[in-house]
C-alpha cells in the first residue's frame, strides 16, 4: 500500500522555489503536521496526568498501601490485567470473524439496494449506548444463557475453559464477553465495510473472469487488499473492548481470580469496570492507586498495539495488494 | 491462480449446478429436522432448534455441491452460508437491544418527557430537556474539536509523511490512544480544567474534552484507511493539471473518500455519545438546565439514564421508565445524526459514473 | 428529492434547537447555586431535598452529584463542593484547621448525620416467604462456610420454612461502598468469631461470591437469580424477600424506628470539636436493628465566603428538620432522625459561620 510514495513530499521538506500559489500548500501541510503534533502533545499530557496522579501508588511503600490502599501494587493488579485481556481476547473472537462476515454480506453477497440500508442497521449497534447494553447484558442476556452455560458445563466440562461451579445468575466473563463483542461488531463492521467497498473493481473482475467462484475472488481479490484496513478496524474494536466500562461494570461478576473458566461466578475483574467501580468512593492513596491502574491499562494497550504492528509489518512483504 | 485451471476438466466450460430449488428446499428440511428434535430433546428450545437446523443445512449443502458441483463450488457455497449467517446471527441482539429499548422506552416517550427538565421533580414525571441539550452541546463541541485535529491528521498521515518518523509515532500513538480507558479521559479532563482554572464542580467544556479524547483516535483511524484507499491516479491526474497539493487533497482526496469519513465521524460520534463515566466527572451533574457550556455542571443523557437507573426513589419504576425513555431518545440522536451524515456526505460526494 | 431531504433534516435540526433553549417547568433565571457532592446513598433523599428547597427559594440551584462518598470528600477538601455527603464521617487524621479550601484557615469541618437507612438482607428462594437469620449465620452464609439452603445453622432458625437442597448464591458488592462498610462493620460486632475481617469498604477478597455493582445491581442479581442472597439498602428492596435479624433472641426487620435507635444508643467519637456529630456506631445495643447506614453532610464551621455559609445554613437546616426528615422518609424510604439528635444537628448548624 505504498501508493504514496511517488508523490512530491511538499510538507515535510522545504521547497525548492517560492511560488505564491505554494503558499497555500504550506499553511496547510503545516496545519496537518501541527493537529498530529497535537495529538501527540495530548496523549503526553494523558501520560504525565496518569504518571503525575498514579505516582506516589506505585512508588509507595507496600505496608502503607496496605493499610490506606488496596494493598501491594503489583498483585493487587495483575488478575485485573489479567481479566482485561482475556475478556478482550473472547470478544474479539467472537466479533471479529461475525463482523468481516457481515462486511462481506454487505459488500458482495447482499442484492446492491439493500446494502446501504443493511449496512445502517448494522450501524444503528453503534448507536445504542453502552449504559443500555449493560442494562440488556446484565437483565435479558445472562438470564437467558444460564441454560446454555448449564449444558456446556455437563457436557463439555472435561474442556476447562466450561469447568467449575456454573454461575446462578449467568453474569460470568463469557457473558461480558457477549456484550463486548456485540458492542465492537458495529466498529470492526463499519470500518472493514468501507474498506471492502474501496477494492479496485477491475482486481475483482479479473479474478472473476479468470473463473474464481465469487468466494475465491473474494480470497484473491478483496482480503488482500483489505488486509490493512482490516488490522486497523480490529484495532479499534480491540481499544474498545479494552477500555469499556460501564457495560462491563454492570454485567460482570467480578472479583480476583486468575482463571480461564468462562462460566463461574468468580471471574477476574477488569481494569476499566475497577477503576469505575471504585473510584466514587476511594480517597487519598486509593484514589492514586486506582489511575496506577489506568497506567497499566496504557501499557496494555501500547504492548497490544506493538505486536500488532509488527505482525502487520512482517506480513506486509507478502501482501497481495497492488 | 493456478488451483482455477488444474481443477477444471479440460474441454469443460460449465460444471454441473444444482438445480435452483435444491438450496431452499435443503434450508426448510433442516429447520423442520431442527424444530423437530428440539421439541423431542430440548423442550422445545428455539434456540436450539435454530442452531440446529443452520448446522444441518450447512453440511447438507456441503455435501450436496460436492456431489454434483465440486470441492469448489462447495467452498464458494459454504462461505456464502457462513457469511449470511453471521449476518442473521448479528441482527439476533441488534434485534433484541432494539425490542428491549422501544419496548421500555415508549412508557416514558412522551411530551412531558421532552419539554420538561427534572428540576423540582420528585418520583413520577419530569423530563430530560436539561439531558438531551446538555449531550448535543458537549457531544457537537466535541465533534467540533476532534473533527478538524483528526481529519488533518489522517490528512497528514496518508497525504504527507509518507515514512517520516512523526508520522509513525502518530500512527504508533492514535492506536494507544484508542485504548484511554474512557474514565481516565474524564479524570484527565478535570485535573486539567482543576489546573486551568481551579476547583470545579465540572461544565460542559470539560465533559467536551474528555469525549474529544476519546473520539480524536477513532476519527484519525477510520479517515487514514480511507483516504489511502483513493487511487493515486487521481491525484496524478490533478498535479497534472497544475492544481496545487493542498487544492488537490481538499478537492480531489477527501471528496472521495467523503462517504467512509462521514461513517467514520459518525461511528465516533456514536462511540462517545453514549459515554457515563468521564461526563459524570467531568460536565458534573444537575437537574436543572444549563445552556452554558463553561459555567455550571451540566446534565447528560447517558449520565441522566444511568443515575435514574443506579438510584431511584421509593417508587423505582417510574425512575427505570425514565431511564429506558432516555436510553430510547440517545438512540434517536444517534440515528438522525446518521442520517443527516449519509445525506450530506452524499451531497459532497463527487458523481461517479455508475 | 435529495433536497427536500435535507430540507427535513434541517428542520428537525432547527425545532431541536427551539425546545433546547428552555424547559417547560423551570421559571426565571437562578442567580444563586450551591453544589454538593458525595454519597449516592443519599441521592434519592437530597432529589426530595433539593426540590422541596428550590421550591421554597426559587432563586436557589442546589446540586448534588451522586459521584460518591470518596469524590465528596475530595471536592470538598479542595474547595469544589460546598458540602460532602459522605457514608463515613472523616478520620481524626482527615479532621484539622485549615486543610480545607473552602474554608477559612481556622475552621475545622463539621460531620452531622443526616440520612439513616436500614440494610436489609435480600434474598430469592422459590417457596420461601418469610426467613430468619441470625449474624453468624449471614456471616456464615457471606464467608463461603454455609453452601446450601438446608444447611442445618438456617434450618434451626427456621423450623416452619422448606428448606431446599440447592447452593447459596451469595451476592455482594462489586464496588468500594458505605453499604459494605457498614455491614461488614455489623456482622464483626456481632459475629466476630465467624467474619475475623475488619470493616471495609471494599468486599475481603478472602471470602469470594457473586459480585454486582451498586445497590441496583445487587438487587438486580438477586431478584434475577434463583438461591440467591445479598445485602441492600432496605428502600431498595424491590421483588425479593427480606430476611428478618436475630439479635440476642429477638427479630428485627429492617424498619425505620429500630434503625433510627442505633444513633440514641451510640456515642459521639471523643476529641472533636463542639458542635461535631461523627458516631461511633454501637450495633450491639439493645433493641436497635444492627445493619444501619448512618451518612454524613460535611460541612464548614467557617466558610470563606459568607453567601456560601448561609446558603448552606439554610439547606442543611431544612434537610436535618423534622420536617426535611419526613420528606426524605417518603421519598427515599430512610429513618427519620430522632427529635434529640434533630435538634442536636441544629444547634451544629446555627453555629455555622
Amino acid at each position: 500500500m505504498s501508493t504514496t510514495s511517488a508523490l512530491p513530499d511538499t510538507g515535510t521538506s522545504p521547497l525548492p522555489t517560492v511560488d505564491p500559489r505554494r503558499v497555500g500548500d504550506r499553511v496547510f501541510g503545516g496545519l496537518a503536521a501541527g493537529s498530529g503534533i497535537m495529538i501527540l502533545v495530548i496523549l503526553a499530557m494523558v501520560a504525565a496526568f496518569l504518571l503525575v496522579q498514579g505516582g506516589p501508588a506505585l512508588f509507595a511503600d507496600p505496608a502503607k498501601l496496605a493499610s490506606q490502599g488496596y494493598g501491594e501494587f503489583a498483585s493487587w493488579v495483575a488478575p485485573y490485567a489479567f481479566g482485561t485481556v482475556w475478556a478482550a481476547v473472547l470478544a474479539l473472537a467472537m466479533a471479529v470473524p461475525v463482523a468481516i462476515g457481515i462486511a462481506l454480506f454487505i459488500t458482495h453477497y447482499a442484492p446492491r439496494r439493500m446494502a446501504a440500508p443493511l449496512g445502517y442497521l448494522i450501524d444503528l449497534l453503534a448507536a445504542v449506548p453502552s449504559v443500555v447494553f449493560g442494562l440488556w447484558g446484565a437483565d435479558l442476556l445472562s438470564r437467558s444463557v444460564r441454560g446454555l452455560y448449564g449444558w456446556l458445563n455437563d457436557n463439555l466440562g472435561f474442556i476447562p475453559l466450561f469447568s467449575g461451579q456454573v454461575s446462578g445468575t449467568g453474569r460470568t466473563i463469557l457473558t461480558a464477553a457477549v456484550v463486548l463483542a456485540v458492542m465492537v461488531l458495529p466498529i470492526i463492521t463499519s470500518l472493514s465495510r468501507e474498506v471492502f467497498l474501496q477494492t479496485p473493481r477491475l482486481h475483482e473482475e479479473a479474478a472473476l473472469a479468470l473463473g474464481a467462484t465469487r468466494w475465491e475472488m473474494i480470497k484473491m481479490a478483496v482480503l488482500p487488499f483489505a488486509r490493512p484496513g482490516l488490522v486497523a478496524a480490529i484495532m479499534l474494536g480491540l481499544g474498545r473492548a479494552l477500555g469499556e466500562t460501564m457495560a462491563v461494570t454492570m454485567v460482570l461478576s467480578g472479583g480476583k481470580n486468575i482463571t480461564f473458566q468462562v462460566l463461574t461466578s468468580d471471574n477476574p475483574n477488569t481494569i476499566a469496570a475497577t477503576i469505575a467501580q471504585n473510584f466514587p468512593e476511594a480517597f487519598g492513596l486509593k484514589t492514586n492507586q486506582l489511575i496506577a491502574a489506568g497506567l497499566v491499562l496504557f501499557a496494555i494497550t501500547l504492548a497490544v498495539n506493538t505486536v500488532a504492528r509488527w505482525i502487520v509489518s512482517r506480513r506486509a512483504e507478502y501482501s497481495g495488494a497492488n | 491462480m493456478t488451483t482455477i485451471s488444474q481443477s477444471m476438466a479440460p474441454g469443460q466450460l460449465t460444471a454441473g449446478r444444482l438445480p435452483k430449488v435444491v438450496v431452499p428446499a435443503l434450508l426448510v428440511g433442516a429447520a423442520l429436522l431442527g424444530v423437530a428434535v428440539s421439541l423431542l430433546v430440548g423442550g422445545g428450545n428455539m434456540a436450539l432448534a435454530a442452531v440446529l437446523a443452520y448446522l444441518t443445512f450447512l453440511v447438507a449443502v456441503e455435501i450436496a455441491a460436492r456431489i454434483v458441483e465440486g470441492a469448489r463450488q462447495a467452498a464458494d457455497r459454504r462461505a456464502t452460508n457462513l457469511i449470511v449467517g453471521a449476518f442473521v446471527l448479528a441482527l439476533l441482539p441488534l434485534g433484541s437491544v432494539t425490542w428491549e429499548a422501544v419496548s421500555k422506552g415508549a412508557a416514558r416517550f412522551d411530551v412531558t418527557f421532552f419539554t420538561y427538565s427534572m428540576r423540582n421533580v420528585v418520583g413520577a414525571g419530569g423530563g430530560a430537556v436539561h439531558a438531551i441539550v446538555g449531550t448535543l452541546l458537549v457531544t457537537g463541541m466535541a465533534t467540533l474539536i476532534s473533527v478538524p485535529i483528526g481529519l488533518l491528521t489522517a490528512v497528514y498521515l496518508s497525504e504527507y509523511g509518507a515514512k517520516n518518523r512523526l508520522a509513525k509515532a502518530i500512527t504508533f500513538f492514535v492506536d494507544v490512544m484508542t485504548g484511554v480507558p474512557s474514565i481516565v479521559a474524564g479524570l484527565f479532563a478535570y485535573a486539567l480544567m482543576t489546573l486551568i482554572i481551579g476547583p470545579n464542580n465540572g461544565f460542559g467544556f470539560a465533559g467536551s474534552i474528555a469525549l474529544s479524547v476519546l473520539m480524536i483516535p477513532v476519527v484519525v483511524r477510520s479517515s487514514e484507511e480511507l483516504l489511502r484507499l483513493v487511487p493515486n491516479e487521481l491525484r496524478e491526474a490533478s498535479y497534472a493539471l497544475g492544481v496545487p497539493k493542498w487544492l488537490t487533497i481538499t478537492r480531489v482526496v477527501i471528496p472521495t473518500a467523503i462517504s467512509g469519513i462521514v461513517s467514520g465521524v459518525i461511528l465516533a460520534v456514536a462511540r462517545v455519545i453514549g459515554e457515563t463515566a468521564p461526563l459524570l466527572v467531568a460536565a458534573g451533574f444537575t437537574a436543572s438546565l444549563n445552556n452554558n457550556l463553561f459555567a455550571n455542571p451540566m446534565m447528560t443523557l447517558p449520565v441522566f439514564v444511568y443515575d435514574a437507573y443506579a438510584h431511584p426513589g421509593v417508587d423505582v419504576q417510574v425512575y427505570l421508565d425514565r431511564a429506558w425513555a432516555g436510553a430510547l431518545t440517545l438512540i434517536a440522536i444517534v440515528m438522525l445524526l446518521n442520517l443527516i451524515g449519509r445525506l450530506v456526505a452524499r451531497r459532497f460526494a463527487p458523481k461517479t459514473g455508475n | 428529492m435529495k433536497i427536500k431531504l435535507i430540507t427535513a433534516a434541517a428542520l428537525v435540526t432547527a425545532s431541536a434547537l427551539a425546545f433546547a433553549g428552555c424547559a417547560a417547568n423551570e421559571g426565571g433565571a437562578a442567580t444563586k447555586t450551591l453544589t454538593g457532592k458525595g454519597a449516592s446513598s443519599q441521592k434519592a433523599a437530597q432529589e426530595k431535598w433539593v426540590a422541596a428547597f428550590q421550591t421554597a427559594n426559587s432563586g436557589v440551584t442546589v446540586n448534588y452529584a451522586p459521584d460518591g462518598s470518596g469524590a465528596g470528600r475530595s471536592a470538598f477538601i479542595a474547595g469544589a463542593a460546598a458540602f460532602a455527603g459522605s457514608d463515613r464521617p472523616l478520620k481524626d487524621e482527615e479532621m484539622g484547621a485549615g486543610k480545607f479550601a473552602g474554608c477559612t484557615a481556622d475552621s475545622n469541618a463539621l460531620n452531622l448525620p443526616v440520612y439513616v437507612s436500614p440494610i436489609a438482607v435480600i434474598y430469592k428462594l422459590d417457596g420461601v416467604d418469610s426467613l430468619s437469620l441470625d449474624p453468624a449465620t449471614v456471616a456464615g452464609i457471606f464467608t463461603g462456610k454455609i453452601t446450601k439452603w438446608n444447611d442445618p445453622a438456617i434450618a434451626k432458625l427456621n423450623p416452619k420454612a422448606k428448606l431446599p437442597d440447592l447452593a447459596i448464591t451469595a451476592v455482594h458488592r462489586a464496588d468500594d461502598s458505605g453499604t459494605t462498610n457498614n455491614f461488614t462493620d455489623t456482622l464483626n460486632q456481632l459475629a466476630p468469631t465467624v467474619w475475623d475481617q475488619p470493616a471495609s469498604d471494599t468486599w475481603p477478597a478472602a471470602f469470594a461470591g457473586e459480585a454486582a455493582n451498586g445497590t441496583s445491581g445487587v438487587v438486580g442479581a438477586v431478584s434475577g437469580g434463583t438461591g440467591t442472597i445479598g445485602y441492600a439498602d432496605a428502600s431498595a428492596a424491590k421483588n425479593v424477600g427480606i430476611a428478618e435479624l436475630v439479635v440476642n433472641g429477638k427479630a428485627y426487620k429492617p424498619e425505620a424506628a429500630a434503625a433510627a435507635a442505633i444513633l440514641d444508643a451510640s456515642k459521639v467519637i471523643p476529641g472533636r470539636a463542639a458542635n461535631d456529630l461523627a458516631y461511633k456506631l454501637d450495633r450491639t445495643s439493645e433493641g436497635v436493628y444492627p445493619a444501619v447506614l448512618v451518612s454524613y453532610a460535611i460541612v464548614c464551621q467557617t466558610y470563606k465566603d459568607s453567601a456560601t455559609a448561609s446558603l448552606v445554613k439554610s439547606y442543611v437546616g431544612y434537610i436535618a428538620s423534622a420536617e426535611g426528615q419526613q420528606a426524605a422518609a417518603t421519598a427515599a424510604g430512610s429513618a427519620p432522625l430522632s427529635a434529640d439528635l434533630q435538634a442536636k444537628v441544629k444547634a451544629a448548624v446555627d453555629s455555622i459561620k
